[in-house]
């Protein structure tokens, strides 16, 4: 995936007689490979350019270009296939199904696309032990603690090995182990398979991780540097 | 990309009974709206079955055959010579279970207290319980030992009109075929029970041949009745019988002998399915209700898995596959239970608080389920694609949220 191209991106949300921008012309261009973190207050338009990026939302005017390919112009089908194939997600909320178990839950995308059995079995044994939740594969969700359901979460984000992770505040109920563990893991992805990674983040200590720094307000890009990440 | 079905399975089974007591409500629904889908329908069909085979079995048969003006005026100015060597053949072929010659006039009966106006049947009594008489309907004395058998078999009813009882004698009065009175004395020699009163009330049995002589009719006869295999299918019988005879005799199968009858058997097969529809039509509320808030409270859910990859239609399919689990469970507990009440009810059901009601239809007092395979499979079919059908609606819905809106509710 070469790049994502995002070009005077508008969003707008009508809140009585307001209007609420979500996105106000915000242009952007992301390399593959990238470790890159979008920060700004609550309502500054980071979650909004995530889903817009993923082909949850659709925008009221502007294009996006992922590896070539105008996302804003797909259709539904093609859209949940570029985001079953080539994205991973990881909400602000944990959002695992409920009646399925953890491991379940983390083999659910690969189960939609078609692996087998053995290799789903294998990747997310190995997955959830690398979050930490060996011999948990066969608790459900309401058997977890937040913690250990938001790293079932990204579990599921990455098991499927996605070019691109959007991330929408993945460690804001995560101690600070689990966030360091977290966060390295995350790099590691990056480093050693060029995922490319946009993390939606309130955290400083999360920013630390981070290539680049994107920072948004009120629906624009008021920053966009380059930094040298400690970790 | 292909569904994965077994995924989508497991999660439709587990989600079904996330909310087990609405879940098995609904199950509650489906099982006794299939239970008097086939129940209710086996006890008509019975009904209707138990009508036809009394109205054809003994009397009527499937085919009669006739001299043209019979059924006009049915005296015994209009018979017709015995089988011929053509019409033997047809008769005694593998089509044919079993036939009777008669002779059957309007008579008048006198015992010693009252006269009453009756059919009188001229038999050979060996064909007639061939035919389908029911040799236990007698209840009193014997029935007739052959066609030159001098007693007469009255019904319970008649007997008690005339005051008579087994064993007393009574005179039968017709007309020959020079219009004279012709009578003769008779013996009660038996008295028989019938399922529908009237019957009782109108026919005698005496010996064909002793009739014949008492009428003069040589070797005439008024009506050779036959029966086939199936009652259903009588047309083909009729044209095989009607091919052997001579062009003045009238075969008539007894669908059009008895168009009241025939009627109720073709209404009855469309009854059945506007019986089962409508069954369902009142079921379909209840499920998509319970679909409908299957899907409202997993709005988020919905939303997460869209995110997650899976397209609309896997959606959809994802709904209905629960849709079609709980169609399953609801069918299998609605058959076992309505063959089991129909097995449990196969010595019938008395009814003969309304008997009177029932013979004004030509049904008996007792009325037995009959279950009828494609009634079976009619209405599992019925429950499964309209269920189906009625599904799309919720199905449809959940595959419209916006992965960004379902997420974001509560």
């Amino acid at each position: 995936m070469s790049a994502i191209i995002c070009t005077d991106l508008c969003k707008y949300y009508q809140q009585g007689d307001a209007v609420i921008k979500g996105l106000d012309h915000v242009s952007l261009e992301i390399e593959e490979g990238s470790f890159i973190c979008l920060s700004g207050p609550s309502g500054s338009g980071k979650t909004t350019l995530l889903n817009a990026i993923g082909g949850l939302d659709a925008l009221d005017s502007g294009e996006i270009s992922i590896d070539g390919e105008r996302v804003d112009l797909l259709g539904k089908a093609a859209l949940a296939d570029l985001r079953l194939h080539s994205i991973g997600f990881v909400f602000q909320a944990y959002n695992l199904i409920p009646v399925l178990s953890a491991r379940e839950n983390v083999e659910f995308v690969m189960q939609v696309q078609g692996i087998s059995s053995a290799e789903r079995k294998q990747r997310s044994s190995k997955i959830l032990k690398e979050v930490g939740l060996e011999g948990m594969e066969d608790r459900r969700p309401a058997q977890l603690s937040g913690g250990q359901q938001q790293r079932v979460a990204v579990a599921r984000a990455i098991v499927s090995q996605p070019k691109l992770v959007l991330a929408d505040e993945p460690t804001a109920n995560l101690d600070s182990k689990s966030m360091e563990s977290l966060m390295a893991h995350f790099r590691e992805l990056n480093r050693s398979h060029k995922v490319t990674f946009l993390i939606a983040t309130h955290d400083q200590r999360v920013m630390e991780w981070a290539d680049r720094l994107i920072s948004m307000e009120d629906g624009r890009v008021v920053s966009d540097e380059l930094q040298q990440a400690i970790r | 990309m292909a569904m994965p079905v077994r995924a989508m399975s497991t999660l439709a089974w587990r989600n079904l009974w996330r909310n087990y007591r609405r879940t098995l409500i609904m199950l509650l629904a489906i099982t006794v709206g299939v239970w008097a889908m086939i129940f209710m329908t086996a006890l008509l069909r019975g009904m209707v079955d138990n009508m036809v085979r009394t109205g054809i079995s003994s009397l009527p048969g499937h085919v009669q055959i006739h001299a043209a003006a019979y059924r006009d005026d049915p005296s015994v100015s209009h018979s017709m010579p015995a089988p011929s060597k053509s019409l033997l053949e047809v008769l005694n072929n593998e089509q044919v279970l079993a036939w009777a010659s008669r002779i059957k006039v309007p008579a008048m009966i006198s015992s010693e207290q009252d006269s009453r106006g009756v059919i009188l049947l001229g038999i050979d009594p060996e064909n007639e319980i061939a035919l389908g008489f029911d040799i236990s309907d007698i209840t009193g004395g014997r029935f007739l030992n052959g066609p030159d058998d001098h007693g007469v078999v009255i019904g319970k009813k008649l007997v008690q009109r005339l005051e008579t009882r087994l064993g007393k004698r009574v005179v039968v009065m017709s007309q020959d075929p020079e219009n004279a009175i012709a009578d003769r004395g008779f013996r009660v020699v038996g008295v028989y029970e019938a399922d529908l009163e009237s019957r009782e009330d109108n026919f005698i049995y005496a010996g064909r041949e002793v009739i014949q002589g008492m009428l003069g009719l040589g070797t005439d006869i008024s009506e050779l009745a036959i029966l086939g295999h199936d009652y259903r299918e009588p047309e083909a019988l009729a044209t095989s019988v009607r091919n052997a005879v001579p062009a003045d005799r009238e075969v008539l199968s007894w669908l059009k002998l008895d168009p009241y009858l025939s009627t109720m058997m073709q209404v009855m097969d469309g009854f059945v399915l506007v019986w089962m529809v409508v069954i369902f039509l009142a079921l379909s509320f209840g499920l998509v209700n319970t679909l409908m808030m299957a899907v409202f409270e997993r709005v988020r859910e919905i939303g997460l898995m869209r995110a997650l990859g899976m397209r609309p239609s896997a959606i959809i399919y994802q709904v209905l596959v629960e849709s079609l689990m709980l169609l399953v469970l609801g069918l299998l507990a609605g058959n076992i239970l309505a063959v089991g009440t129909i097995v449990w009810l196969k010595d019938g059901i008395d009814v003969s608080a309304v008997s009177e009601g029932m013979e004004m239809m030509g049904a008996s007092s007792v009325m037995y389920p009959v279950l009828q395979y494609p009634d079976l499979i009619l209405a599992n079919a019925v429950v499964i694609v309209l269920g189906i059908i009625t599904s799309l609606l919720p199905a449809w819905r959940a595959a419209q949220y916006r992965p960004v809106e379902a997420l974001s509710s509560t």
